[in-house]
């Protein structure tokens, strides 16, 4: 149906871009694609843009912000821009020379106001276009291959450099609000030939990685338009995980089938025009050299049978987290999880769940890519619970007509105008952002509140901003709205607030959840559920490659529950995707046969 | 002619609108001096987040720091003499120093009518 990707044939451009939503395997195919290249004979430096990076778990490596030479794989190269590590760099930068010269105090406010989530996505954006427009780095290198965030955070790294150019030029007050970026014009240079290389089509390729399902589709076809929008047009699509066959007496298997072809006959029109190619579905984890390898082979098994080793691991279904919820009276529920583990349908399962219940529920997401709408398929929603959306657009809008309201009638319009200038700073969007998960919060004093919150490395964005904006409210005189000041200490307070982690049964989503808990319990706050979702361990097809696949979970399902929850449980593949309020209440009983195996 | 120089502490941006909260002082302040700009008077801002050179070269700052820490910020100095520590000039007096009227520094050039139909919060 589609030609099967190969490396060989296709990259025909020194930079490659791999892009897509979370969990539809971008490293897994940017790496294998780097590898391919390497064992070729060509010299290829890997570079992750993601902040919840999984590059060194599928290269099985530590990586820093330095490429490094990878073992086993002459000619082959990664490094991982980090942003907080790229922000802590640009901070030392700045105030290092100060320290000593300045009083500690001193030097400690200074820190303090370059430690908010602008500094961090700045720093990281300075240090990509660092990367891309160093010659040094340039030559040394024939292909050099982006794995990137997560499609939101992706299309801002690049329309940053758009986004500051068109500030820089707008600006007509120097040095306002560039927040960190202050010494920014003077890279403008730097930003444009950045910018020019991207749109250039002979320099450049976008590959979109996407899962033959519908949100993965849609999510792609977003993307690309909105790249195609700012220039980048030379683009592929990759649908990765597709499914070769299927056991007709198999219910598992044939509707996993029959979904993936229905997802592609659906495909959006604009995504028909780009360039498509396919990966099978494979029984292995697409981690190590090895695996890699296999990839763009068109194995779709391992070389070596995995054993069913052990006992087999029974745990209880969603209905025990909803039960905990109801019975402890938590307020504030957040999911959260690597990209594409099923975050959003999770948290709409346990809202509708604490709605049988009885309580009043508001579910919101802080996910650019979630579609709430899509989940409840816009089903009679019961007048106990309601959902909303935080989106960075609407916000930004909200809060620049709220600041300016509040001074308009004093100032004229030239000093309007002044004000309205820094507020296009691209900072206030974190601000904004920031400001609308506070209330959201405070809404939990009258109803529990769920919260499906973005991939990884945003969350920690955001509860970092929580930190260090609850820091600055302390000294400042401005109005501070009510639900600002309860936020972190509620956050903090387990009776009234409560985070659940979804993963899946596979390599990268469990390390990336147990970094995911490792920050968090550094931020005060300890999860108390794991959610393994999709996992086909739990059900009981006689597939081969789905039944390899459901081995290999074994060995994670064992680490999650013995070394990694505090309490833990299960959720099976579903063979039908259940969307809607009454179709949602499936994924809470549906461990319930289970036990019965 | 004067010569204004006002030292902030560490800010995000001068009109503080991108903290988290928007202080109507900082609001007041930065426009104040932009409109005094405006009108080429020597009028000067350093943000101690981006220019701390400054912070230290110049002897006044740097010895105020030393002695009182950063809540002394923000400090004001008129012909390189301390004038005020530890808040922003009233637009009183910044019109005495450079002899326009307080007027001038905030309220509207082109006087608007407005009709608000919603009661305020």
């Amino acid at each position: 149906m589609f030609q099967s990707f190969d490396p060989k044939m296709i990259v025909n451009t020194k930079f490659l871009f791999f892009t897509g939503k979370g969990g539809v395997g971008k490293t897994s195919t940017a790496c294998a694609t780097a590898v391919t290249l390497a064992d070729k004979g060509k010299k290829v430096l890997v570079v992750s843009t993601d902040p919840a990076s999984n590059l060194q778990d599928v290269l099985e490596v530590g990586l820093t912000n330095t490429p490094m030479a990878i073992q086993n794989v002459p000619n082959l190269y990664a490094c991982n821009l980090d942003p907080e590590e790229a922000a802590r760099a640009y901070r030392e930068r700045i105030i290092g020379p100060y320290r000593g010269k300045l009083p500690d105090a001193v030097v400690a406010t200074m820190e303090e106001q370059l430690s908010g989530a602008c500094t961090v996505e700045i720093a990281a954006f300075d240090e990509f276009t660092n990367l891309l427009a160093d010659p040094a780095v340039i030559d040394a290198y024939e292909y050099i291959i982006f794995d990137t965030a997560p499609t939101g955070h992706t299309l801002r790294l690049l329309q940053l450099p758009t986004a500051w150019s068109g500030y820089l030029e707008e600006n007509t007050h120097g040095a306002s609000c560039l927040g960190p970026l202050s010494g920014l014009s003077e890279k403008k240079q730097v930003y444009s030939s950045t910018m020019d290389a991207l749109s250039d089509s002979t320099k450049t390729t976008l590959i979109l990685v996407a899962r033959p399902d519908e949100s993965s589709l849609l999510e792609a076809s977003r993307a690309s338009k909105e790249l195609k929008e700012i220039g980048i047009s030379n683009q592929a699509l990759i649908i990765n995980g597709l499914l070769q066959s299927y056991l007709p007496e198999d219910k598992i298997s044939s509707s996993f089938y029959k979904r993936q072809r229905n997802a592609i006959k659906q495909m959006p029109n604009d995504l028909k025009q780009v360039v498509t190619y396919s990966l099978p579905f494979v029984s292995y984890s697409l981690t190590g050299i090895k695996n890699l390898r296999y990839l763009f082979k068109q194995f779709t098994m391992p070389a070596t049978e995995t054993k069913n080793e052990g006992k087999r691991i029974t745990l209880p279904g969603l209905n025990k987290v909803v039960e905990d919820f109801s019975v402890n009276n938590t307020r504030v529920i957040f999911t959260m999880g690597k990209g594409g583990v099923g975050k959003t349908t999770m948290a709409s399962a346990i809202a509708v769940g604490l709605v049988e219940k009885g309580h009043k529920v508001h579910l919101t997401t802080t996910d650019p890519a979630a579609h709430l709408e899509s989940v409840f398929q816009n089903s009679v929603l019961n007048e106990q619970l309601t959902i909303s959306r935080i989106n960075p657009t609407e916000e930004v809008e909200t809060y620049k007509t709220e600041v300016l309201s509040k001074v308009s009638s004093e100032l004229d319009e030239e000093a309007l105008a002044y004000i309205e200038e820094d507020l296009n700073s691209p900072c206030t969007e974190e601000i904004a952002v920031f400001r609308a998960f506070a209330e959201v919060v405070a809404r939990s004093e009258d109803e529990i509140v769920v919260i499906d919150t973005a991939p990884t490395g945003h969350t920690l964005l955001l509860l970092d901003a929580a930190q260090s904006y609850h820091k600055e409210l302390a000294r400042s005189s401005g109005e501070i709205p009510e639900s600002v000041k309860t936020l972190l200490p509620r956050l903090r307070n387990p009776k009234e607030t409560s985070v659940v982690i979804v993963t899946l049964a596979e390599a990268t989503p469990v390390l990336e959840a147990s970094r995911l808990q490792d920050d968090l319990k550094r931020a005060g706050i300890l999860p108390k559920w794991w959610i393994i979702n999709q996992s086909l361990y739990a059900t009981e097809t006689k597939d081969p490659i789905l039944k390899g696949r459901a081995q290999a979970e074994g060995s994670w399902i064992h680490k999650v529950t013995t070394e990694l929850a505090e309490k833990c449980v299960i959720v099976p593949l579903m063979s039908e995707e259940n969307k809607g309020y009454d179709q949602l209440k499936t994924y809470i009983h549906a461990t319930h046969y289970l036990s019965k195996l | 002619m004067s010569k204004v120089e006002i030292f902030d502490p560490a800010l995000c941006c001068a009109t503080g609108v991108c903290g988290p909260s928007v202080d109507p002082e900082l609001t007041r302040v930065a426009t104040a001096i932009f409109l005094l700009e405006k009108k080429g008077y020597d009028i000067k801002r350093y943000n101690l987040g981006f220019e701390p050179a400054v912070f230290v070269e110049n002897q006044e700052v740097n010895q105020i720091l030393h002695e009182k820490g950063p809540d002394s910020l923000p400090v004001t100095l008129v012909e390189g003499k301390i004038a005020k520590i530890g808040a922003y000039p009233t637009n009183d007096e910044l019109a005495e120093w450079f002899g326009v009227q307080a007027e001038e520094l905030a309220e509207k050039t082109k006087p608007r009518l407005t009709i608000d139909l919603k009661p305020s919060k």
